[in-house]
């Protein structure tokens, strides 16, 4: 228990010493571009994947147990549209992206640390902290939110193409099912959610980077941790900002 | 001048570093010797404040960096100069980009002139057409010149080298030895360097500080070295099979 409050406390330096004016911001802006290029962009493959395949799932699902003819077709389409835009995008994608951001960021502060590189950062005079965490923490939270308006797009299409594909429902009654009720708020919710997580990936997983010390084992570990954390903070704060934002 | 002042370091039960006081003089190039492990890098981190120190206090040139608080070492530090074990190349850069990142951090130069300076300093090192090469395409020898050209980049007043030729063939070891040495002498800095290799000591040892499981051992240079009497120095200068069928 002891640990989990010296960790708590050592993140909590850790981001201070990371919210600080960058030494140069000409220097910062080209990290942050590459950081949205290497922690969003390269991501954008397997987000579309993933949210085709369970926008397609979820739609089969739901058309296959609705079998009393008093429910409207149409429901498939409302169901895709709340579960995927509610939790399904802005949740599990961004636990996914824990777990593929996450292991990137841990892995190479990591081997900076232990190859000397931070070091090399903190004798050059440069707070080695800002400089390697604070753009990644900025392009998280820029890019994040677009991977997920994204994700939320092919998941429904996702679910009209099973649709289609099955002949279960048909194209008008899938979309009339997306209009049923539909609040913008929903979005600004799911929106909110990401950015929250977005920093949690890139923070906690910067920090269990950081603090690596050893070798390549420790690098390894390093980067499981920063999953695992991660994920279950993740886990832990969608259910306090649900609460928070849906009452 | 870096003077270190009772230095006392320990990572948990180990007493690592044990009261050690030492000059560091300016001009010369000043050697810590010392069998693996015996506290030598830890020493060097002490003195950078890589490491805080339990106990004592470093200055440079009467100033108390022990004292000082994270922005002023922030400060001190654009004086240094450090040359890491393993070279610590930044290895998402190429060879220009990690000679050339202390000049985008800390000045407002014109990337020609950086250039310039980019490339005087690898001129200086020996090394010539490497500037799009990355870290992963260079030989152990070429990347601790890298690393010392970045090092030497922004002039530094204090130049630290953590085993500046391990893993090197005695004659690149050499070289750079000398290319130390010489860095030193032509712009008067203060050279400090760890080593555990008798051809270094030899050839560069303008004073030498011999560290024994932590403890300042003996002080002098490489005239006095091979006189000594003391036993534990003896058995490190002559303790390989070349040196002490030379003594014989
Ligand atoms: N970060 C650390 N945490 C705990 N112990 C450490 C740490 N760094 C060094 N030590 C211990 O301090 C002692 C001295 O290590 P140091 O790296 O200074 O040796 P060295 O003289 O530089 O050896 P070498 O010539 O092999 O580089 C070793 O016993 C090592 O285990
Ligand atoms: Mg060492």
């Amino acid at each position: 228990m002891l640990k989990v409050f010296t960790s708590i406390g050592n993140y909590v330096m850790l981001m201070r010493r990371v919210f600080t004016h960058p030494q140069k911001r000409g220097i910062f802006w080209d990290q942050m571009l590459t950081e949205v290029n290497n922690l969003g962009l390269e991501s954008l493959g397997i987000v579309a994947f993933i949210s085709m395949f369970m926008g397609a799932v979820v739609a089969i699902q739901t058309a296959y147990n609705i079998d009393s003819p008093l429910i409207p077709m149409s429901m498939v389409g409302f169901t895709v549209r709340q579960s995927v835009i509610l939790e399904f995008s802005p949740t599990v994608i961004s636990l996914i992206l824990a777990g593929k951001v996450g292991s990137r960021i841990a892995s190479e502060i990591g081997t900076m640390r232990v190859t000397e590189q931070i070091d090399a950062l903190e004798i050059m005079g440069v707070n080695s902290a800002n400089y390697l965490i604070f753009p990644k923490i900025i392009a998280s939270m820029l890019i994040n939110p677009v991977l997920i308006v994204f994700s939320m797009w092919l998941g429904i299409l996702g679910g009209w193409g099973a649709m289609t594909a099955t002949g279960l429902v048909s194209t008008n009654d899938y979309v009339q099912g997306l209009r049923i009720d539909f609040e913008g708020y929903t979005i600004f919710y799911a929106l909110t959610k990401t950015v929250f997580f977005a920093f949690i990936i890139a923070s906690v997983s910067g920090f269990y980077g950081y603090i690596t010390r050893g070798g390549a084992l420790e690098v390894g570990q390093a980067s499981t941790k920063a999953v695992v954390f991660s994920s279950v903070i993740i886990i832990l704060f969608n259910l306090v900002l649900t609460q928070l934002l849906l009452t | 001048m870096i003077e270190a002042r009772n230095i006392d370091k320990t990572f948990g039960e180990h007493h690592v570093l044990k009261n050690v006081s030492c000059n560091f003089d300016k001009g010369k190039t000043n050697l810590i010797i010392g069998q693996s492990g015996s506290g030598k890098t830890v020493l060097m981190k002490c003195l950078v404040g890589l490491f805080e120190v339990d106990q004592g206090t470093v200055m440079y040139n009467n100033r108390n960096f022990t004292r000082m608080n994270f922005e002023q070492r922030k400060t001190l530090r654009r004086e240094i100069g450090m040359l890491f074990q393993g070279g610590a190349l930044f290895d998402s850069m190429n060879v220009e980009q990690n000679v050339m990142f202390p000049l985008n951090m800390f000045t407002n130069q014109l990337l020609e002139e950086k250039r310039e300076r980019v490339n005087f300093v690898l001129n200086r090192v020996n090394l010539e057409n490497v500037n799009r090469l990355m870290p992963s395409e260079l030989s152990g020898g070429m990347r601790k010149r890298v690393a010392i050209a970045r090092a030497i980049a922004m002039n530094p007043q204090y130049l630290f080298c953590d085993e500046p030729n391990s893993g090197l063939d005695p004659q690149t070891s050499g070289v750079i030895d000398h290319l130390i040495q010489e860095i030193t002498l032509e712009y008067n800095i203060t050279t400090i360097v760890n080593t555990h290799d008798m051809n270094s000591v030899l050839s560069i040892g303008d004073s030498v500080a011999f560290i024994y499981k932590g403890e300042l051992w003996w002080q002098g240079d490489k005239e006095t070295i091979l006189d000594t009497e003391n036993p534990e120095l003896n058995e490190f200068v002559f303790g390989t099979e070349l040196t002490s069928r030379l003594k014989k």
